[in-house]
């Protein structure tokens, strides 16, 4: 009896242990599930801003516009009803406040209570009209025809160069200036740190003496520990005021500071993670090299450096991962314009920065929160590509040994 | 004639007192062979020729060590330089991730020769020499990690003679081969020496018989007893000697 | 005196090394400065600021004045939330990898899923955190929410060192105990995990210093820009220090004006991390004595 509860205790710990085990993987798919659920929203929404109408004449064959068609429309970029599929006319903008110059205030009504009506009779006054007003506006018996805008399609959302996620009429969501600035950023940062922490962990790794390395390894690790924020805080009063004196710019938050700030961030897991790889070359392999008349320095790059390339592609990998990732310091110092970056000297925004920027204001469930969302899922999708590369280097190495 | 001469080589570890005023010579063109129980110091010793224990940290020697009549621990004489003139053999195979061809180039690559046709040249040299070439001639591009571990030590027999060293270390070469490959390093042993002064520890007396002209017993450090190999294993002189080679201890 | 016969190939390649080494020396000296500049700046900066009116006192003149208390009060709780949910996890969970899973497929994807959380990019758990604590689950912008935000963050840290702590016990001492007639688990508890302890504070005290620091994840889900009154329950929102330095620094109301209060929550938050790493190491180095005096 007493044996039988026993086995039971043990059962119950294993069963508790294994709940437990499963903890992370079932994070990770919550994780994937909550991502996705809320990002894939926003391939169902309409672009229009909430709350809005797009309306035009009967007349008017165009039914439906894109978002970035009824933008160009309203930036006057697209003049012509042809192009945009209807007759050959010119377009003529009509805004709310445009009212005032069809109808006086007292036809208006002091309370706008003629102002759906009257907004009716323009539209249909207007063959050529495209206009634009708050839907709570919108007659009953209007005499025009509303606007659908297609959904944001796919393409549109990853290949789109524009990102105003709350103007009117139509809100653009195109990423890719976000993607390209992400990249562009880590970029930076891996080209500043990857050769500063290799050297740095080749240094450690063969050629510093043991007093030498206890001293520094310690205060590399520090590094690792320092809150993003505070390397963001220091970019900001440092940093970015130097790279606006350093290159006479009008403003300093730009995308070196972001790399230089990442790429100081960077080093420590470069830093150890290769000094790891190089201590693992074995010693009868440099014994050999040395046996063989060959320097020190000789031995490094021939034989320590080709030996633990793959430790050291790990090292770098895992440099870019943190750099992709990284919020707080970059949303600090690199001044978040939404532009394809096209040189390190000027403001650039990356996809952690758009989130952690804008989701305090995107209300919940809107299309904005769901674009933030599909962005976490692109940054997702960029760290698992990540991770999955570096679990298969390491499994490499492993079969290779 | 006196290939390697030491004259009372003390070595410390730290604190350890390793080896304790060790003083022989070896003859040139000759096999010498060090044995002695584990930890007596025959290997520390050995790779005192090719500063192979600067590597360590907290390594202090003391006494003379003349090769070729240079004294080797004079300032003057650079580490590399040395072990390019002595080249050394280790205890596993233990090649370069790299092809055949390059693994026995590697010396000549670090010691600035560029002609490639030299090297071709004594990359084949080398590997005849190491009686390994009829087996390789044909994969010469393939990685060193495909050959068989008897194979591989020959490889780095090769890779230590593409350099022309005039003295070879070899710290127990065949300890981690099976019998066929140790039979053919010990072949090799024999005809190496024509061209090179071959130094060799080995744990296994009976291939110290074979393969050695000398022999020297090392116990706790200390040299116990120096002499023609079949002198030694026939009529040692020191107890210690004849209760190691009797199997008493060991 | 010497043995060699080309003295020209011997000099380029001797020049070729130091030149080399001289090189990785600097770089190497480079980025002990690096750190040692932003340490020094931060620290030097901060110090002046540091009263104790600016540890026990509320924000004054729109966070331009008076002190930083309730941000540390709220990061404190954040730290204690998320260990007290982290810490039992992740230990159980190094448990169950290291000494009960078989082999296969469901161990090799636990330890996967594992790293792949611990690589993923600390917003996304601010996301994650907002979506289901704070949306979901209905906790609104709370301790609770940030804390289990911030203990998931934490989670893959614990459950690694934990993990690693097991490896590193010799597989005698559980043969020897099992062999007496020990079950499995009065082996781990009793043997394995005894010997493991050292280890497995020491992350965990590591993971302290990750957490307080981490501004991202409790962005959308416990922070609060200003909020001059301390928590009731867990489920109110509080300010924290990463975030209020954040604040501070980029969108305070008179940013020129506050940047003294920026440094000293700098100094602060450098401080937490300095004293986390120093008391890892030391508890590191205590218990390898003790255990060699058994």
């Amino acid at each position: 009896m007493k044996r039988y509860f026993h086995n039971f205790g043990e059962r119950v710990i294993e069963g508790v242990l294994t709940i437990s085990g499963t903890v992370t993987s079932l994070t990770v798919l919550l994780i994937v599930f909550f991502l996705f659920k809320e990002g894939l929203g926003i391939f169902n929404q309409s672009p229009v801003a909430e709350g809005s109408a797009i309306v035009v004449n009967n007349q008017n064959p165009v039914k439906e516009l894109s978002a970035k068609e009824l933008k160009e429309i309203f930036d006057q970029n697209i003049t012509n009803w042809k192009q945009v599929g209807g007759q050959d006319a010119p377009i003529k903008l009509f805004r709310i406040d445009d009212i005032t110059d069809y109808y006086t205030e007292e036809q208006i009504g002091k309370d706008f209570e003629y102002l759906p009506q009257r907004l009716s009779e323009v539209v249909a006054k207007e063959p050529t009209i495209v206009a634009f007003f708050p839907e709570q506006y919108l007659a009953k018996d209007f005499q025009g025809h509303r606007i659908n805008l297609e959904n944001i399609s796919v393409s549109e959302f990853l290949g789109g160069t524009e990102w105003y996620p709350t103007i009117q009429p139509a809100v653009q969501m195109g990423v890719l200036p976000l993607i390209l600035g992400t990249l562009w950023v880590s970029l930076g940062a891996i080209l500043i740190a990857l050769p500063l922490g290799l050297a740095t962990s080749i240094y450690l790794a063969e050629i510093a003496d043991k007093r030498v390395r206890n001293l520094l390894k310690p205060v590399i690790e520090l590094l690792a520990g320092i809150p993003s924020v505070v390397y963001g805080f220091f970019g900001l009063v440092v940093i970015v005021p130097l790279i606006q004196d350093l290159f006479g710019l009008p403003v300093g938050e730009t995308a070196l500071a972001g790399s230089i700030i990442l790429g100081i961030m960077a080093l420590p897991t470069i830093i150890s993670v290769s000094e790891d790889a190089m201590r693992t070359t074995p010693r009868a392999m440099k014994e050999a090299s040395l046996a063989l008349g060959a320097t020190k320095w000789q031995t490094i790059y021939k034989v320590v450096v080709p030996y633990s390339m793959s430790g050291i592609s790990t090292a770098a990998i895992l440099g870019i991962g943190r750099a992709i990732g990284e919020t707080m310091a970059v949303l600090m110092v690199t001044g978040n314009a939404s532009v394809i970056p096209h040189t390190f000297l000027a403001p650039v925004r990356t996809i952690p920065a758009t989130i952690a920027a804008e989701l305090g204001e995107a209300p919940q469930g809107g299309m904005h929160y769901q674009a933030l969302f599909a962005l976490g899922c692109i940054l997702f999708l960029m760290t698992l590509i990540i991770n999955l590369s570096v679990d298969f280097v390491s499994a490499k190495r492993k079969a290779n040994r | 004639m006196n290939s390697i001469e030491t004259k009372d080589v003390h070595l410390y570890y730290g604190d350890f007192h390793a080896l304790k005023g060790i003083s022989m010579a070896m003859k040139k063109n000759q096999v010498t062979a060090f044995i002695g129980p584990s930890g007596c110091g025959k290997s520390t010793y050995l790779r005192c020729f090719n500063r192979m224990n600067d590597l360590i940290d907290g390594v202090r020697i003391e006494g003379e060590i003349l090769i070729d009549e240079v004294d080797i621990n004079n300032k003057n004489i650079l580490v590399d330089d040395l072990r390019k003139h002595v080249g050394m053999v280790f205890q596993k195979p233990n090649p370069f991730p790299k092809s055949i061809f390059e693994n026995v180039a590697y010396g000549l690559r670090v010691n600035g020769t560029k002609d490639k046709t030299l090297i071709e040249e004594r990359v084949e040299k080398s590997l005849r020499q190491a009686a390994l070439w009829e087996e390789v001639k044909d994969k010469l591009k393939k990685s060193a990690f495909e050959l068989s571990g008897g194979q591989q030590q020959r490889l780095c027999i090769a890779r230590a003679l593409a350099i022309e060293p005039s003295v070879l270390l070899m710290d127990e070469p065949a300890s981690a081969l099976d019998p066929i490959s140790t039979a053919k390093i010990e072949e090799l042993i024999y005809e190496l020496k024509e061209n090179y002064t071959i130094v060799i520890v080995t744990h296994n007396m009976q291939q110290a018989g074979r393969v050695s002209d000398s022999t020297a017993f090392f116990y706790l450090g200390e040299l116990v007893e120096y002499a023609k190999t079949k002198t030694l294993f026939t009529s040692p002189k020191d107890q210690r000697t004849q209760n190691y080679i009797t199997g008493r201890f060991g | 005196m010497s043995f060699s016969q080309n003295q020209s190939i011997n000099n380029s390649k001797r020049l070729a090394q130091s030149v080399a080494f001289t090189i990785f020396k600097l770089l190497s000296f480079l980025v002990v400065a690096i750190l040692i500049v932003i340490l020094g700046f931060i620290l030097v900066n901060g110090a002046s600021v540091i009263s104790w009116e600016f540890l026990t006192e509320m924000p004054k003149e729109g966070m331009t004045a008076g002190g930083i208390f309730p941000a540390i009060v709220g990061t404190l709780c954040l730290v204690a939330g998320s260990m007290l949910f982290a810490f039992p996890i992740g230990v159980l969970s190094g448990i169950y990898i290291n000494e009960y899973s078989k082999d296969g497929w469901f161990k090799r994807f636990i330890k996967l899923m594992t790293n792949n959380l611990a690589g993923i990019p600390s917003i996304v758990f601010g996301l994650f955190g907002m979506a289901l604590f704070v949306n979901r689950f209905g906790f609104g912008d709370s301790i609770l929410a940030g804390s289990l935000t911030l203990g998931l963050l934490a989670l893959p840290v614990v459950i690694r060192t934990t993990e690693e702590s097991l490896k590193a016990i010799d597989k005698s001492f559980r043969i020897g105990s099992l062999a007496l007639g020990a079950t499995k688990w009065q082996t781990t508890s009793r043997v394995v995990l005894p010997m493991a302890f050292p280890n497995i504070i020491t992350g965990l005290i590591l993971s302290v210093g990750r957490v307080s620091g981490e501004t991202a994840p409790i962005l959308f889900t416990v922070a609060a820009y200003f909020l001059p009154k301390l928590p009731t329950s867990i489920f109110d929102q509080v300010m924290a220090l990463p975030y209020h330095l954040y604040v501070i620094s980029t969108s305070g109301t008179n940013i020129e004006a506050s940047r003294s209060m920026a440094y000293g929550t700098a100094f602060i938050l450098i401080l937490i991390v300095l004293i986390v790493n120093l008391l890892a190491n030391w508890l590191r180095r205590y218990f390898s004595k003790k255990v060699k005096m058994q």
